[in-house]
């Protein structure tokens, strides 16, 4: 008998999903999810706003619960798996980590652009020292080759983190380009590697897999794909799909694909599928969360959603620059009047 | 026209560039580039034949000639400097977050700081963002100010990036005493892009009760202002209103003394650093004169 691989997953229901309702989760529905997500199994349960510690902002979006609020309701259901925050350098502070482990989150993901690692290094260094499992966690790996990224998940290594997280924030990847970036980050370090996917190439679940062929060990996902932009892999289906290929994943499959159905799906505002917007994202390479606020400027503006996205490709922003898509729908804005008058 | 002399402690990236600055002043005369070890900015500085020391801040306490320091070096060492440097009499223009004296940002607070031996010069987004939320609220009271502001990777340092939430903090408390918002929050974000971006702030604005004419006036006078020693700021995009909310992006090229014209975040610190110091020799020279 073959023992069959573990794979750990890290659900993000609770914070690449708050970015699908607009960061206004209640403290019922934290708690209703946080505690079925923890009795079907799940190991990691990540909690914040979606771009992570602190981030309740004009920029991002207003929350309407505060972090504390957030990881004390979750906290108090949690009893087996573990408490989970992002915090993005540049945004989150060292204050708002401690504040985090004070309320009862065990691990933490700080989260850099995926050429930026060092700036994240005293952020890691503190979690560290408060008694949290850590994580570097690269954003937007499509926009570096395997070889850069190799080198940025060392730095996160150098610096202590216990496992490296690489996002495809904008699901930009094709299976293929997933396993060249995995596979160059598995044989650089020492360490798990975990692999977070979006869907917006409806491509997801199946990089999941590419993933976990290239030596992931970790993978992200989320009840019915909640998620920014076309949203993540979708945990209850990941389940199913991993038990397929032969993967073990310690996870009660109708308990989870109950939970997706009964508690998040009454949450939704809107069904996880891949419109055209979205769709853009991935073709175009375009932060997920650019989502929502890319459809009030292009009406604020009177512009095609679609425009504004691949604009934004062109100039490689990056996570976190979402005032930048104000900068573009002006800009473009501008453009369409001059070229009337003449 | 008499000049008063001045020297700079750290020829890293904002001492070189400093450097550049002091040169072109009309009052300020660049005597003494000081660092603790042969650096390649010691080295820069002597091939432009400038007198140089690598004793550092203890090179300049006994030059009676020398009276306005920069201090470019790092919130630690400045802490060191600082009692040092004030005892020997000197003025010193703080460009690390160390902040042990007030905040300045010209345009706004300058003309009340001026018998301060020890001036602070807050951050690249601090001096991009707080005249802009000044401007706004002497039109209409502020509630919340949130500012983005985005560098190139290429011109964020060592030190901005093994403290980044010396940026993030100091900020948003300057944000918030001299821009009189009653909240505030800032953000930073790097971006690697190549060609490298120009430096962008992107700034929110709550206010009580809202006069789009009156906050129209005011930014546009403060441009003014700020122009008058940052040619390279603009508004990019220009203020938008949207019920309580004033939204404006700023960008900041620089003059491309020493870095290139992306560099804009140390271009704005270190033309505002030299607005504060040509002010106070300006205010020397007058005062010598009536001796």
């Amino acid at each position: 008998m073959t023992i069959k691989k573990h794979i750990h997953l890290i659900d993000t229901t609770l914070r690449d999903g708050s970015h699908a309702i607009s960061h206004k989760y209640t403290i019922e529905q934290i708690k209703e999810i946080a505690a079925g997500l923890d009795s079907s199994g799940i190991e990691y349960i990540e909690v914040s706003h979606g771009d992570g510690l602190a981030a309740s902002s004009v920029n991002y979006g207003f929350a309407s619960l505060s972090d504390e609020e957030m990881l004390k309701a979750a906290s108090g259901v949690i009893k087996k798996g573990k408490l989970t925050v992002l915090s993005i350098p540049g945004i989150g502070t060292v204050e708002d980590l401690k504040l985090a482990a004070d309320c009862g989150a065990k691990v933490c993901r700080i989260a850099t652009h995926v050429t930026e690692a060092d700036i994240a290094r005293q952020h890691i260094e503190i979690s560290k020292k408060l008694g949290m499992e850590v994580c570097g966690f690269l954003m937007m790996i499509a926009n570096a080759e395997p070889k850069k990224i190799a080198e940025q998940a060392k730095l996160f290594e150098s610096y202590g983190v216990d496992f490296i997280t690489m996002a495809d924030s904008s699901g930009a990847l094709l299976p293929e380009d997933v396993k060249s970036r995995v596979a160059a980050v598995v044989n650089a370090v020492g360490i798990p590697v975990d692999f977070h996917a979006h869907n917006s190439l409806s491509l997801a679940v199946g990089n999941c897999l590419a993933a976990v062929e290239a030596g992931a060990s970790y993978l992200d996902c989320s009840l019915r794909g909640l998620g920014a932009g076309a949203g993540n892999a979708q945990s209850e289906v990941l389940v199913g799909v991993l038990d397929k290929a032969g993967y073990e994943t310690g996870i009660d499959f109708f308990k989870i694909m109950d939970i997706a159905e009964n508690v998040v799906e009454p949450v939704m505002q809107r069904p996880q599928a891949i419109r055209n917007t979205s769709l853009m994202l991935g073709y175009a390479g375009v932060y997920s969360s650019f989502l929502l606020f890319t459809y009030r400027a292009a009406e604020r503006f009177n512009l095609d959603p679609r425009d504004i996205l691949v604009e934004l490709g062109r100039r490689r922003m990056v996570g976190g620059q979402e005032d930048m898509i104000i900068d573009v729908a002006y800009q473009l804005s501008k453009e369409i009047k001059q070229s009337k008058i003449n | 026209m008499n000049k008063i002399k001045a020297a700079i402690i750290g020829p890293g990236n904002i001492g070189t560039d400093l450097m550049y600055k002091v040169l072109r002043s009309s009052n300020l005369d660049m005597a003494l580039m000081i660092g603790i070890i042969e650096s390649e900015g010691i080295a820069r500085a002597k091939k432009m034949g400038i007198e140089t020391s690598v004793a550092g801040a203890e090179a300049v306490l006994d030059r009676k000639d020398i009276r306005i320091v920069f201090d470019a070096t790092s919130a630690k060492a400045h802490l060191k400097n600082a009692p040092l440097l004030k005892q020997a009499g000197k003025i010193v223009i703080d460009l690390t977050p160390a902040a042990i004296g007030p905040y300045v940002v010209p345009c706004v607070n300058l003309d009340e700081l001026r018998d301060e031996s020890n001036l602070n010069m807050v951050t690249c987004g601090g001096q991009a963002t707080i005249p802009i939320v000044y401007a706004v609220s002497k039109a209409a009271q502020v509630n919340y100010a949130e500012i983005v502001a985005c560098i190139s990777s290429r011109s964020a340092g060592p030190g901005t990036r093994a403290n980044i939430d010396e940026f993030t903090r100091t900020t948003a408390k300057a944000i918030s005493l001299l821009g009189r918002a009653k909240k505030s929050k800032a953000i930073i974000v790097l971006n690697p892009a190549d060609p490298p971006i120009m430096m962008t702030n992107t700034i929110y604005i709550e206010v009580e009760k809202m006069d789009e004419k009156a906050i129209l006036l005011s930014i546009e006078a403060m441009l003014k202002e700020i122009q008058a020693y940052v040619p390279g700021y603009q508004l990019r995009v220009p203020p938008l209103f949207d019920g309580n909310m004033v939204t404006t992006i700023i960008q900041v090229e620089g003059v491309g003394d020493f870095l290139p014209k992306y560099g804009g975040n140390l271009d704005i610190i270190n033309s505002a650093a030299i607005a504060v110091a040509e002010k106070l020799a300006a205010k020397m020279l007058t005062d010598g004169k009536l001796l």
